[in-house]
C-alpha cells in the first residue's frame, strides 16, 4: 500500500478527524434540538443518563480502534494505520472526558459529597476513576515535544498503561448493567483478543530472538 | 353499615381535575388516532354505575383518588422510556418491539393456595366496571422516576374473589414467556419467565393496584398490557408486566432480580433512601423531565399507607 505523506495529512487525518468526531457531533446536534423545544430530539426522555451513556460507549469504541490499530497493521504489513494511532487515542481521551464531564455536571451537577462517595464506595465507578486518571498523563505526553522531552524509551513504556486502560474500562462497563447482558461481554472480549494478539507476538519475537542468541 | 375512611392519598371530588383538561387531554388523545378505542370500551361497559365517572380515551373509570397532585411525567414518556427486558434491554426496545405481543385472547392461571383456582380471562379478575384511576409515583431501582395516572382495581378486590386458604402468606405473579413475540426471550438476561412476589398482606394493601390503563386508556404492549402489578411503595421492577399466572404460595417465592444478583435485589425491594443498591446510591433519584435530582422518600412517599407492614423488621437486612 503506497499512500503519499501529503494524502495521508491532508486527507486521510481530516477524514479520520471528522469520522471520530461524528458521534459527539450528532450528539450536539441532538441537545439543540432538545433545547429549542423539539420533542422529537433523539435523547429519549432522560437525556442526562442517555448522554452520560452515549459519552461512555462511544469512548469504549474508540479505545477498540485504538488498540485495534497495530494489530491491524501487523496484519496487513502496512505501516499506514500508525499514522491514525496518536489521534484515535486522542479521542479515547476527549469522550472519557466528556463521559466523565457529563457525570460531573449533568449527572449529579458538582455534588461532589456525592462523586466523591461514588468513588470510594461504587467499585464500577472507582474502576472508570482509575481509567480516566491512567488516560490523563498518555493524553499530556502525546505531542512530539514530549516524545522528545521523555526519550523513545521512556515515552513508549508509559504509553503501554494503554494495556491496562482497555481491560479497565471492559470491567468499568461489566460491572455497570444489570441482569446478564451480552453487549459488554463482546466488547470485553474484543478487548482480550487485542491484547492477546500482542502477547502472542511478543512471546514469538522472544522466541526468534533467543534463537538467534543461541 | 358501609363506613368509608378516607385514606390520605384519597382526594374528594372537589379535587377531580377540571373538566376543561380533561378535555384538552382527549384532544391530545384523539390527534393520536387512539380516540375510536373510547367508543369501543364505552359499548362493552355500557353499565357503569357509579356518579364520578370520567370517561377516558379507551376505558371507563372513576376519579379514584390521587395518589399525588405533582406533575404528570408527560404520555409519551411514560410510554416510550421503559424497561421490559422481554422486548431488549435497552429504554427505548418496549416501544419498539412490544407491538409484536398478543395481548387477545390472554388467560391467566391461578393456582395454589386457593379455593377458586382455573384459568381466567382479563375481564373474569378485574371489574371493568369498578375501573378507578390512582396517580402514584414510580420509582425505579435505577433511581429516576415518573408520575403515572394508572387505571386498574385495587388487587385485594381479586384476591378477595379468588379466596386464598389461610396457608396462602404469599403471592407469586409471572410475565409471559413466549420468544416468538419477546425477541429479548432469546438471550438469558434474566432467568425467564420474569416472576415476582409480594407477602399476602402487601398484596391485600389497598394501594396495590391491578392495572389495565393509563392516562385513560388501555395498557399499551410496552406498559404491561393487558394486565399488570403496580406497587408504588416498592422499586419499579416489583411492579410486574403483562402478568400470566398467580400463585398463592405458603413460602416466600422466588423473583427474577433476586436470582440474578441475591445481593443487590432483595425480596422486599421497597424504596428505601437510606439503603443503597450496592451500586449506586438510592438517597436521591431523577424525576424523568427534571433536571436536578430530587431526594427519595422513604416508600416513595407511602410512608403513612404502608410502613406499618414492616413493623419491627430490620429494612437493611429485609432490603
Amino acid at each position: 500500500m503506497s499512500v503519499s505523506p501529503k494524502t495521508i495529512k491532508r486527507v486521510l487525518k481530516p477524514a479520520f478527524f471528522m469520522l471520530l468526531s461524528l458521534p459527539a457531533l450528532l450528539l450536539a446536534l441532538q441537545w439543540a434540538r432538545a433545547l429549542t423545544g423539539d420533542p422529537d430530539h433523539g435523547l429519549t426522555a432522560n437525556p442526562i443518563e442517555f448522554t452520560n451513556r452515549y459519552l461512555g460507549d462511544w469512548a469504549l469504541r474508540w479505545i477498540v480502534v485504538t488498540l485495534a490499530i497495530t494489530p491491524l497493521s501487523v496484519i496487513l504489513g502496512s505501516n499506514l494505520p500508525i499514522h491514525f494511532r496518536r489521534m484515535a487515542g486522542l479521542f479515547v481521551f476527549t469522550y472519557a472526558a466528556l463521559h466523565l464531564s457529563s457525570y460531573i455536571v449533568l449527572d449529579q451537577f458538582f455534588d461532589w459529597r456525592e462523586i466523591w462517595g461514588d468513588i470510594v464506595k461504587r467499585n464500577f465507578i472507582t474502576v472508570g476513576m482509575v481509567a480516566f486518571a491512567m488516560l490523563l498523563p498518555l493524553a499530556v505526553t502525546s505531542t512530539n515535544r514530549m516524545i522528545r522531552r521523555l526519550g523513545a524509551r521512556r515515552w513508549r513504556l508509559l504509553h503501554r498503561l494503554v494495556y491496562a486502560i482497555g481491560p479497565l474500562v471492559a470491567f468499568h462497563y461489566l460491572m455497570m448493567v444489570k441482569g446478564n447482558q451480552l453487549e459488554p461481554k463482546l466488547w470485553a472480549a474484543g478487548i482480550a483478543l487485542l491484547l492477546v494478539f500482542r502477547l502472542l507476538r511478543w512471546m514469538q519475537m522472544r522466541t526468534r530472538a533467543r534463537a538467534q542468541t543461541a | 353499615m358501609l363506613i368509608k375512611n378516607r385514606k390520605s392519598w384519597e382526594l374528594s371530588g372537589r379535587d377531580a381535575t377540571p373538566q376543561a383538561l380533561y378535555q384538552d387531554r382527549r384532544t391530545i388523545l384523539k390527534g393520536m388516532g387512539l380516540a375510536g378505542l373510547a367508543g369501543i370500551a364505552a359499548s362493552l361497559h355500557p353499565l357503569a354505575r357509579r356518579a364520578a365517572l370520567a370517561v377516558g380515551s379507551g376505558l371507563t373509570y372513576a376519579d379514584g383518588g390521587h395518589g399525588t397532585d405533582e406533575e404528570k411525567t408527560p404520555y409519551r414518556d411514560v410510554t416510550g422510556y421503559n424497561n421490559y427486558y422481554e422486548f431488549g434491554t435497552g429504554k427505548l426496545d418496549p416501544a419498539r418491539y412490544a407491538g409484536a405481543m398478543t395481548t387477545e385472547p390472554w388467560s391467566v392461571k391461578v393456582e395454589g393456595e386457593v379455593e377458586n383456582p382455573g384459568t381466567y380471562a382479563v375481564e373474569d379478575l378485574v371489574d371493568f366496571s369498578k375501573l378507578i384511576e390512582r396517580v402514584y409515583r414510580l420509582r425505579c431501582v435505577e433511581a429516576w422516576s415518573m408520575v403515572i395516572p394508572w387505571i386498574g382495581v385495587p388487587l385485594k378486590d381479586i384476591i378477595t374473589r379468588l379466596g386464598p386458604t389461610s396457608r396462602a402468606k404469599f403471592v407469586q405473579f409471572e410475565t409471559l414467556a413466549r420468544p416468538s413475540e419477546m425477541r429479548g426471550l432469546s438471550r438469558r438476561v434474566l432467568d425467564w419467565p420474569y416472576k415476582e412476589g409480594l407477602r399476602i398482606d402487601e398484596a391485600m394493601n389497598p394501594l396495590t393496584l391491578m392495572a389495565v390503563g393509563l392516562y385513560g386508556e388501555v395498557l399499551p404492549n410496552q406498559n404491561g398490557a393487558p394486565m399488570r402489578l403496580v406497587v408504588p411503595w416498592k422499586y419499579g421492577f416489583k411492579s410486574i408486566k403483562s402478568i400470566v399466572a398467580i400463585r398463592f404460595v405458603e413460602k416466600q417465592p422466588t423473583t427474577a432480580w433476586l436470582r440474578s444478583a441475591p445481593r443487590e435485589y432483595g425480596f422486599y425491594s421497597n424504596v428505601n433512601p437510606d439503603v443503597d443498591h450496592p451500586r449506586w446510591s438510592q438517597r436521591r433519584e431523577r424525576r424523568i423531565g427534571e433536571f436536578l435530582k430530587r431526594k427519595t422518600l422513604m416508600f416513595n412517599g407511602y410512608a403513612e399507607e404502608v410502613a406499618h407492614l414492616y413493623a419491627g423488621m430490620d429494612l437493611k437486612k429485609n432490603f
